[in-house]
């Protein structure tokens, strides 16, 4: 039996963005949490699960001795690198619905900027060891180097031009100048400005790559029971599926039991999220999950602005212009889409999609009747 | 093009492989490329791995390649986005198609940066970068041979 629409996400709550937080990673998630269940009007002594990333230094442990929670039943990771978003929203509502715990906070706390750099290969560098043998000896050295292998030889195959992936960075830009806690909010962006800026990696310009970012964000889940004795409106986890090795996309083959649980079609989902630490993933994403055939088409008539009426894409800026909260942002903002709370916010949301890493996780969260 | 040189970073990482994949960097020593071999069904892998994904044997060999492939994908580092990349942009990346199937990262000894480009014919060149490592590095199959230093 499914957890579908049996779970809810009760809370969402972040810190303050930055390049410098002047505060611990575990400082971050505590105010995070503490800003979620505000949120969710559940006190911390209710809480009985966490999650984390596995990538996170605060411990489930540290964390649950900070927030005094009495009781911690259930606890757990999911690993793998910042793309786990999803699977610990499947995770915690699989929990829930078994009955090994009742409400659960998932947190990401990260000096992203001012301690270890994703970016410059910090945390995923492995020094010549491993896998990296065959790659780090070559010029391999960061992530951004094997995602720009995998997007040039898909813009040799399909056609899609770096100007398309402009286009969708314009339009997430469009979209952070309305978010007042996105790193961008004061600053416009033109396709022009996306073209002129420098290469990091070919084929990424400045503007394809997600900033840094210090801060920290939280999630909780409870019942879908417990959330209708909280008064918020309710955003119910209609969905959730991971996609790990295999073969071919994760995303074509997370689509299909991400979609199958929820029993709906690409055509009903209202608004969408998908994990942009390389903004010409979104549009491979809209066309792994199905969405579009060829998302180029879509990004030259403006398909993705949050007001298009078409397919509203990353509304709260993304990793982009927003944060790089790893994907936790991506469910903040798919959960206030729901609730009808984003600054950005899409006109009648009913089914709200979020990818939180290139297909490694999905969910469908969907507007519930009170 | 004539006359450019791949120079390579020199505080790039050098291989520490694991215990499977240490055959592939012996085999370099002797300028054999060899990629892992299932000798039960004969399947192909690279990265090595202790398990055939086709078939679930354990037991492999090494199987000797032409050298010879195409250029699947490249990537150019512009930025210097790691300290041992700093001094040293342009840099292209490519992943090569062998003849045989399995792909390989390496980098092209005689094209420079802004003329790589998919599919383009290569063969290996075998490069002695510090004592005890030789990488597997690649040429343009249809340019004049260059002087390859071993």
């Amino acid at each position: 039996m499914s957890f579908s629409n049996a779970v809810a996400i009760v809370g969402v709550g972040e810190t303050d963005y930055s390049r410098a937080s002047g505060r611990t990673e575990l400082a971050l998630s505590l105010q995070a949490i503490r800003a979620a269940l505000d949120d969710a009007g559940i006190e911390p002594r209710e809480v009985d699960g966490l999650m984390k990333w596995w990538v996170d230094t605060s411990t489930e442990a540290e964390v649950a001795a900070n927030l005094g929670i009495p009781d911690l039943a259930w606890w757990g990771e999911v690993n793998q690198a910042g793309n786990v978003g999803a699977p610990l929203v499947a995770h915690a509502a699989a929990a829930i619905h078994a009955g090994l715990a009742n409400v659960v906070v998932i947190y990401r706390g990260v000096n992203g900027r001012s301690g270890r750099r994703y970016g410059r290969g910090d945390v995923t560098g492995q020094g010549g060891r491993g896998v990296g043998a065959f790659t780090e000896p070559h010029g391999l050295l960061t992530p951004q180097h094997g995602l720009a292998m995998v997007a040039r030889r898909r813009m040799h195959d399909t056609g899609i031009a770096s100007r398309h992936f402009g286009m969708q960075a314009v339009a997430q830009r469009r979209h952070a100048n309305r978010n007042p806690r996105a790193t961008f909010y004061g600053r416009t962006l033109s396709l022009e400005e996306h073209q002129a800026s420098r290469l990091i990696v070919d084929p990424f310009h400045l503007f394809d790559c997600c900033l840094e970012t210090d801060g920290g964000g939280a999630l909780v889940l409870a019942s879908a029971d417990r959330a209708r004795e909280l008064g918020k409106p309710l955003v119910l986890i209609r969905a959730a599926a991971q996609s790990g090795p295999g073969v071919g996309s994760p995303a074509v083959r997370g689509a299909k039991r991400l979609f199958d649980m929820a029993g709906i079609g690409r055509g009903d989902v209202d608004v969408i999220q998908i994990y942009d630490h390389f903004g010409p993933f979104v549009l491979f994403a809209l066309e792994d999950y199905g969405f579009v055939d060829d998302a180029a088409p879509l990004v030259e008539e403006g398909g993705t602005d949050f007001d298009s009426g078409r397919l509203p894409v990353n509304t709260s800026g993304g990793h982009l212009s927003e944060a790089y909260l790893q994907g936790i942002n991506h469910l903040i903002e798919a959960t206030r889409q729901v609730r009808g709370e984003s600054t950005a916010q899409v006109r009648d949301v009913r089914f709200s999609f979020c990818d939180t890493g290139i297909g490694t996780g999905s969910v469908i969260l969907e507007r519930g009747e009170s | 093009m004539s006359g450019w040189r791949f120079e390579r970073p020199p505080n790039l990482p050098l291989p520490r492989p694991t215990e499977e994949a240490q055959p592939f960097f012996n085999a370099l020593k002797e300028r054999r490329l060899v990629v892992q071999c299932c000798s039960n069904c004969g399947a192909l892998q690279h990265p090595p791995r202790a398990m055939c994904g086709s078939c679930q044997s354990m037991t492999f060999h090494w199987e000797e390649m032409s050298g010879k492939g195409c250029v699947y994908s490249y990537v150019v580092t512009h930025q210097a986005v790691h300290p041992a990349l700093a001094g040293h942009t342009p840099l292209a990346t490519v992943e090569v198609e062998l003849a045989e199937g399995p792909r390989i990262t390496s980098n092209l000894v005689d094209v420079p940066p802004e003329a790589v480009k998919i599919g383009m014919a290569v063969e290996v060149v075998f490069e002695r970068v510090v004592a005890g490592v030789v990488l597997a590095l690649f040429r343009h199959s249809g340019a004049a041979d260059s002087a390859i230093s071993n």
